[in-house]
């Protein structure tokens, strides 16, 4: 007994050494890992961070007009769910995201729908995009939130629907969906939580006045984050070291959590995802790769926060952090602004010298773009509005001549050759371009900072990127016009044999059945088939007779053609009357009436000679007071009609080849009762319903009635023979 | 005899390889056959696909097999200076301007139906080498925009002229920029004086 107690002791005891091994090794780990790594190149800028430091985040008043883009994100743009005149209120959702990679956009306050409609958006096209205008009515009333309580007891897919649903979007400046980013594909498994507080760009302050204001909301969020990622191994808050105050922020608010705040050294890009990951991890994002393929999830300090607003609020991101910076301002600051207030009211409401104000430039000097149009809106990835003088931010010098002197090589943070990528991109030679892995730029224009030629080397990769994206898409399409086209000449083909087999097969049947007819004319298939014909035949020639009487055709020639005449004047008063706009179409309705009064003019013609040629010599065809004669006199007016009710009278006449006259009437009778019955029915409704053909039921069903009574007295007459 | 063995075995041994070689070649030829013409494939892999017809060839893939023979390969107004020097690239052979007898290079275009104006007379439709117009007979018709590979093709045929090629805009997820203007010709000493300024000065 005492044995095997001993021998429990013992494993528990190795087990015991083995977890804090383990856990030593573990924690040896996490400190070796924790070192700060480098990446290749990157410069030193100056920092201009300064001048917005100064004071805490700030307001200004609400701006009369809210324009909210549809799409302030990367991905398919969201479908509005407001009509004009709407009133909304502040956190309603207005747009409805379109897809998985889609996010909703909601009402930054509350007031009227006006416009739905293109207007200027911050995009360096200058294009305009569907927004929608709403006209505040001052009072910010909320839209009724709905908060998530506990969110540890939820479930994860639910904590993601409701971030979705809150239009969360990378808020660094990229504007990913969120809920995309947080809920990696293909079940990579994340270890490492990044979260972004670097802010690397010149000027740009607002992430961090964020953390040292907001530091607690931003931990708040970084736990549901560590929570959705299914608590990654480590959490890595990246700061650089230029931040004193925000550092000290958050490792006040980190503290008691197993969040490590790392602070590392200055350098621009570091705030770039992948320059941010191999900093803190040592590990490099592959080519064409996501962080989630060496298990990371970056994410930025403001999205972490409006990650904890969605879910301990349940506030939708309405509204954000944005630095207003630039020497042509009186006042320079950080400002938490409602998405969708138009640049020219921040800039208004911070004094704005417009003598002194060289440009407007959305995001930071070196990947910002200038905009023409102030009216565009702060979206949700608008980090900085900076509006600079001439003096602070020069327009860059002319472009002289690459000196292959080798710089740009050393700063670029993706270890790219730019000076290679310059002149393929001069050349427009698309497979060295990719070659030389020009997606795999970042854009952050280091190599245009350091060159001493002054050439735009980002430009050209953009053009160049945007070139090649748009060659492939031209490629994709004419793939696709190649199958089409293929399928098409295909399909054209096998109709074209498919009708030639028909014919074929055709002819051959008739020959068979011809032949079959010789053999043995006189049975009584035969009779009955030349019956059929016969009626057939007879029928074909009434309709043809009352179709083509000369006379009556002349006569509708004429008709038709004094029709088109009219039509051709009138259209040409009014061509004379109308305004310049209403003329194009009138042309086209002139052109189409012209044609017809020549096709008229052709039919007069033709039938001229016909009744030249052709005098009247057919009879009119006896009346015979029957079904068929009843229905062919219907066909005889439309061509189509006629065709169906040939092939209903050849039923018929199938059907009656075979019946006795006694039996002829018989069901003749039957018939006649039947329609009686219905033209009854019919009345009764109409006079139920006070319908105004009443009049015309009550003679139809008069008449049948007449019919009926004549048909039964020869019925009761052939009796007694 | 002893001559005879000397000229016989070198003979008999090259004769031997001869034979070898003569049915693995056989056999190469017949088991790795190429179907079609593979450099046909490459030249319609190039063209644009558009089936315009401007270059007098009906479709792509003819004008294809006619530059695989020979023919000119500036004739494609569609696919424009860009095609012809792929082409050029791919062939080896100087690229050449465009002829202008078969037309010029123009934006890209679609085909757009004024659906007031149109009466359905099917037309369009059976013109369309992509089947990219929609419609039945008495039916309004109109164009797959995405589609549409602005061929023209259609606008002839239309008894009441209700179609027009439209210029294509290019939607904001499209949109790039364009590459910068040469501006290594500029004399430096031209810049406005502002430019002069230290570039670090802020």
């Amino acid at each position: 007994m005492s044995h095997s107690e001993q021998r429990v002791t013992a494993s528990e005891r190795r087990a015991a050494r083995e977890a804090q091994l383990i856990a030593s090794e573990k924690a040896r780990d996490l400190a070796r890992e924790l070192k700060i790594y480098d990446f290749h190149g990157g410069v030193h800028p100056p920092e201009n961070k300064h001048q917005s430091t100064a004071e805490p985040i700030g307001s200004i008043p609400l701006a009369d007009d809210l324009i909210v883009p549809l799409n302030q994100h990367i991905g398919a743009t969201a479908i509005p769910l407001v009509k004009l005149g709407e009133d909304v209120l502040k956190g309603q959702k207005i747009a409805e995201g379109d897809g998985p990679v889609s996010c909703p956009v909601h009402a930054p306050s509350s007031g009227k729908v006006m416009a739905i409609e293109p207007m200027a958006v911050p995009h360096p096209s200058g294009m305009v995009a569907d927004c929608i205008q709403i006209r505040t009515d001052g009072r910010d009333q909320w839209y009724p939130l709905e908060p998530v309580e506990d969110f540890r007891s939820r479930p994860v897919d639910d904590l993601l629907e409701k971030i979705r649903d809150c239009g969360i979007a990378g808020m660094g400046g990229a504007g990913f969906p969120t809920a995309v980013k947080l809920n990696p594909r293909g079940g990579a498994e994340i270890d490492t939580l990044v979260i972004n507080g670097t802010e690397c760009e010149p000027y740009i302050t607002a992430d961090d006045m964020l953390m040292r204001e907001h530091a607690e909301e931003i931990v708040a969020g970084v736990e549901i984050l560590a929570h959705l990622l299914d608590q990654p191994e480590r959490v890595l808050i990246g700061i650089e070291d230029n931040k004193p105050e925000a550092i000290a922020a958050m490792k006040k608010a980190a503290r008691g959590t197993r969040f490590h705040v790392v602070v590392f050294p200055t350098k621009y890009p570091s705030g770039g995802e992948k320059q941010l990951i191999q900093i803190l991890t040592g590990r490099e994002v592959p080519n064409e790769g996501l962080p989630a393929n060496v298990g990371i999830v970056c994410q930025n300090v403001g999205t972490a926060r409006a990650v904890y607003r969605a879910i301990a609020l349940g506030e939708p991101l309405i509204s954000r952090v944005t630095t207003v910076v630039g020497e042509s301002l009186e006042r320079q600051r950080n400002i938490e602004v409602p998405l969708g207030t138009p640049i020219r009211h921040i800039l208004d409401s911070h004094g704005v010298d417009r003598k002194q104000l060289q440009r407007v430039v959305i995001g930071g000097p070196m990947m910002g773009y200038t905009i023409d149009d102030e009216s565009a809106p702060v979206v949700k990835t608008t980090t900085c509005i900076l509006a600079p003088t001439d003096r602070e931010l020069p327009a860059p010098p002319p472009a002289q001549a690459c000196i292959r002197c080798g710089l740009c090589a050393e700063a670029c943070p993706a270890s790219l050759l730019p000076q290679q990528l310059y002149w393929y991109a001069r050349a427009e030679d698309r497979e060295k371009l990719q070659a030389y892995n020009l997606f795999d730029c970042i854009e952050c224009g280091a190599c245009s900072y350091v060159c001493p030629s002054s050439i735009p080397l980002v430009q050209y990769y953009r053009a160049a990127k945007g070139d090649i994206r748009t060659a492939q898409l031209e490629k994709e399409k004419a793939d696709r016009a190649r199958e089409r086209f293929e399928y098409r000449t295909l399909r054209l083909e096998k109709a074209e044999q498919e009708k030639e087999a028909k014919r074929l097969a055709r002819k051959k049947a008739a020959e068979e059945a011809r032949k079959q007819r010789e053999r043995n004319a006189d049975s009584p298939e035969a009779k009955a088939a030349k019956a059929e014909s016969d009626v057939v035949a007879a029928a074909l020639a009434r309709v043809k007779a009352k179709q083509a009487a000369p006379e009556q055709q002349l006569a509708r020639a004429q008709r038709a053609l004094t029709s088109a005449e009219h039509r051709v004047e009138r259209m040409q008063g009014k061509l004379a009357e109308a305004e310049d706009a209403q003329k194009a179409q009138l042309e086209a309705q002139l052109k189409t009436a012209e044609l017809k009064l020549q096709e008229a003019r052709q039919k007069l013609a033709e039938a001229e000679k016909l009744a030249a040629t052709a005098p009247a010599q057919q009879t009119p065809p006896p009346a015979e007071p029957s079904i068929t004669d009843d229905k062919l006199a219907v066909a005889s007016s439309t061509s189509s009609a006629a065709s169906s009710a040939i092939e209903k009278a050849k039923a018929a006449a199938a059907a009656r080849a075979s019946m006795s006259p006694e039996e002829k009437l018989a069901t003749e009778i039957e018939a006649l009762e039947k329609r009686v019955a219905k033209a009854e029915a019919r009345l009764q409704k109409a006079r139920s319903e006070d319908d105004p053909n009443t009049g015309a039921f009550e003679t139809a069903l008069n008449k049948m009635q007449d019919k009926l009574a004549a048909k039964r007295r020869e019925q009761s007459g052939d009796e007694p023979e | 005899m002893e001559w005879l063995s000397e000229v016989s075995t070198p003979l008999l041994i090259l004769g031997g390889m001869a034979l070898v070689f003569g049915a693995l070649l056989g056999f190469a030829a017949v088991r790795f056959k190429v179907e079609g013409d593979p450099i046909v494939d490459q030249i319609d892999a190039i063209l644009p696909q558009t089936q315009c017809g401007q270059c007098g060839h009906p479709g792509c893939r003819p004008y294809a097999e006619a530059i695989a023979n020979g023919e000119a390969i500036n004739k494609c107004p569609p696919g424009g200076q860009a095609t012809i020097n792929e082409l050029a690239n791919l062939l080896d052979v100087e690229a050449i301007p465009l002829d202008a007898e078969h037309g010029v290079e123009d934006v890209k275009k679609v085909a757009f139906i004024r659906e007031a104006e149109c009466i359905g007379c099917t037309k369009c439709i059976q013109a369309c080498p992509v089947d990219a117009i929609v419609g039945a007979a008495k039916q309004m018709h109109t164009v797959i925009v995405d589609e549409c590979t602005g061929c023209d093709l259609c606008v002839e045929p239309c008894p009441v002229d209700c179609i027009d090629m439209v210029p294509l805009e290019t939607s904001l997820q499209q949109w790039h920029p364009d590459k910068p203007g040469d501006g290594i010709a500029l004399i430096a000493s031209d810049r406005p004086e502002r430019h002069t300024d230290d570039r670090s000065a802020a």
